[in-house]
């Protein structure tokens, strides 16, 4: 088979864990650098990219703890590499202040959290969704931040490769966050390459006497200045004024940080994702993400069958959380349920939204996953008192 | 102006939009930024290629001042995002500038890391023996019986030895010099800009505002010419093997071998992978 046979042929199935379907995505988005630290349950990410990287012109590098491995990411990115470190809880923990870095600084990249179960060391084998909070305020100060919810290894590949766009298109850092369960189990997928073309990296142009570093733009997001160009700027997790050095000057810092929240808000189109499975007759709908996602899908299943009305809300952009699409996904329901693997994280932003009264959580934090019998059961306990 | 460097003018290295700097008056991090950018100029290391990666504290806010692409990181994280950045960038000539703080306590761990490595990176550790920029606490080069903040009885932790740490730890090429000799220091930053691997400098520097004027060591020229007469003995007393002469206070070159530079040997490995990839 000559070569423009072999690529017009349809992707073979094959059996893939979510890690694997990761390390792929990020070959597809363009990543170009890898820096991590290793920690189970997402080594195999690693252990995937250290000979896919090199093969594709790229560099991996195993660092001395995650705060380094962060750090590495936002400097090649900082010269102008799509990059990617990937961890968990514990090495999540470590990699906050280089986050907060490159989401003040923006700087694109690409931090992928396997979920297990904590706190601390906790439970390296087990999975948990406990993080949920975390990849959102997880560093000091206000700032946004992307985070993708994958539920499946299909879908790990796509957002893998989704999260790489958002986070050139919004120069951010993107956050992917799955558990260990999708993480570590292998299905059958025939995994499709894009046939999109990728998000590039908006690179400054024009006379270094009129470049702005931060200049507020038309869609919000400043063009960078690759090193070697001739810019010549300075970059700090420093608040600073449009010209990229240090500035307190309140309207400044205003206008500054503002922005960084505004950027995304003018790209929700683009970032915002969500499935919404039977909500619009359901009494109860069920909201998850990732393991406690897929049986909740099973449970609607089992409801449906006894004639319960129930629908699934599974937000697959976890943040910015999308908002209208829950409003009108509830609209009809008397009862939300919210079963995930923790004492209730993704549960306290849908009662932000929904309330108190009409939300109900299902909560375990023993390390196993919710069962679809578990959501079945008090989702039709909902609908009998509702 | 030194007579010795007719060619050199330091405004041709400094971004002028950005004085007055922040120094205090006599810091001897601005002599040790001067000695850096003479050095550039006599290599002609192009700015447009140059890269200055900072840390944290006085000595990390000096990266602002030099007309290059500069990135002011995190508290003794410069090493690490040099590491990212030299690797993506073998094109860019990466020189990091640090503190005794940022570099020995806080970034340790990514020094001797750094210096294990050996991927060619330049880095300036600007010794101070205090905290500077955050009001003189102890640092881990605070000689023992000091004054800081945060010692009011007198240090009696003992200090690192750094180029011992960092020969230690593997760097290829180790050297050390005082801010009172602007010439030599300039050239043993020359020598370390050079060399193929990783370089690490430890330049002894004066904090004249809170250490100096804490420990009644005198005006800023007085703190210098301390330099000739005592060569900085409080950071190096009583090392575990070496109890210290004034005198004989290592400076220079310490330590140059050849090691194989990380970057090259890893892209050297990768172009055989890919190589062999292709044909399978
Ligand atoms: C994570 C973190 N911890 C603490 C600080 C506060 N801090 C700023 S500079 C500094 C010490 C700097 O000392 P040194 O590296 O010796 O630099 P100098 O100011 O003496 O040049 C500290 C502790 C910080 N910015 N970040
Ligand atoms: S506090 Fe010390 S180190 Fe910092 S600028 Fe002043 S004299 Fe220099
Ligand atoms: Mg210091």
């Amino acid at each position: 088979m000559n070569v423009v046979d072999k690529a017009r042929v349809k992707p073979a199935a094959k059996l893939l864990s979510g890690n694997n379907a990761c390390a792929l995505g990020a070959v597809a988005a363009g990543c170009r650098f890898f820096a991590g630290y290793p920690i189970t349950p997402s080594s195999e990410i690693a252990e995937r990219l250290v000979t896919l990287l090199p093969q594709a012109g790229g560099v991996f590098i195993q660092m001395e703890d995650e705060i380094s491995a962060m750090a590495a990411v936002v400097g090649a990115s900082m010269g102008g590499a799509k990059a990617m470190t990937a961890t968990s809880g514990p090495g999540f923990s470590l990699k906050q202040e280089n986050i907060g870095y490159a989401a003040g600084a923006e700087i694109p990249c690409v931090i992928v959290n396997v979920m297990r179960g904590g706190p601390s060391t906790g439970m390296p084998t087990r999975p948990s969704q406990a993080d949920v909070m975390q990849t959102r305020f997880g560093s000091h100060g206000d700032y946004p931040m992307i985070v993708l919810a994958p539920a499946s290894v299909r879908e790990i590949y796509s957002e893998t490769i989704r999260a790489f766009d958002l986070a050139e298109t919004c120069r951010t850092p993107v956050i992917l966050l799955y558990d260990q369960v999708i993480a570590q189990s292998s299905e059958t997928v025939a995994l499709e390459p894009p046939t999109t073309p990728r998000a590039e990296r908006k690179w400054a142009t024009g006379p270094r006497e009129e470049f702005k570093p931060f200049a507020v733009g038309p869609d919000g997001i400043p063009a960078m200045a690759k090193p070697g160009a001739g810019y010549r700027v300075h970059t700090t997790g420093l608040t600073h004024s449009e010209t990229g050095f240090p500035s307190q000057d309140p309207e400044t810092v205003n206008r500054n940080l503002g922005r960084l929240f505004s950027k995304l808000e003018r790209h929700r189109e683009q970032i915002d994702s969500w499935e919404a499975v039977q909500c619009d007759d359901a009494d109860v709908v069920i909201v998850a993400i990732g393991i406690s996602s897929r049986a909740a899908r099973r449970a609607v299943e089992i409801c449906r069958a006894s004639g319960v009305r129930a629908g699934l809300f599974r937000p697959i952009t976890l943040w910015p959380f999308p908002e209208a699409p829950l409003c009108a996904a509830t609209k009809n329901a008397r009862a939300v349920l919210v079963p995930e693997l923790s004492i209730g994280q993704l549960r306290l932003e849908v009662e932000r939204l929904l309330g108190r009264d009409k939300v109900e959580g299902l909560h375990q934090f023993s390390g196993e996953p919710i069962t679809p019998a578990q959501i079945a059961a008090r989702a039709t306990a909902l609908a009998s008192e509702a | 102006m030194f007579t010795d460097a007719p060619n050199f003018d330091v405004r041709d290295y400094l971004r002028l939009e950005m004085m007055p700097h922040f120094l205090c008056p006599g810091c001897g991090h601005g002599i040790a930024l001067r000695a850096l950018l003479w050095a550039l100029h006599d290599l002609a290391i192009d700015k447009d290629k140059l890269a200055i990666v900072s840390g944290i504290g006085c000595a990390g806010r000096l990266s602002a001042y030099i007309d290059a692409n500069t990135f002011h990181t995190t508290h003794g994280r410069p090493l690490a995002f040099a590491t990212g950045l030299a690797l993506a960038r073998p094109d860019l000539h990466v020189v990091v500038i640090s503190g005794d703080g940022d570099c020995l306590a806080i970034g340790g761990n990514h020094l001797i890391h750094a210096c294990r490595r050996n991927l060619k990176l330049t880095c300036l550790m600007l010794n101070n023996e205090i905290y500077g920029m955050t009001g003189g606490q102890v640092s881990p080069t605070t000689a023992e019986t000091r004054l800081t903040t945060t010692t009011p009885l007198g240090n009696n932790e003992p200090s690192f030895d750094a180029c011992a740490l960092a020969s230690a730890a593997g760097a290829g090429f180790v050297g050390r010099e005082v801010t009172r000799h602007v010439p030599k220091l300039k050239e043993l930053m020359k020598a370390g800009l050079e060399h193929p691997g990783f370089a690490f400098i430890e330049v002894l520097t004066d904090c004249t505002e809170v250490y100096g004027r804490k420990n009644e060591l005198g005006s800023s020229p007085e703190m210098i010419m301390r330099q000739k007469s005592d060569m900085r003995p409080s950071a190096y007393r009583n090392t575990v093997d070496t109890p210290f002469h004034p005198t004989s206070l290592p400076t220079g070159i310490l330590m140059q071998n050849d090691r194989p530079e990380y970057g090259a040997a890893y892209r050297r490995a990768a172009a055989l992978a890919a190589a062999k990839g292709a044909k399978k």
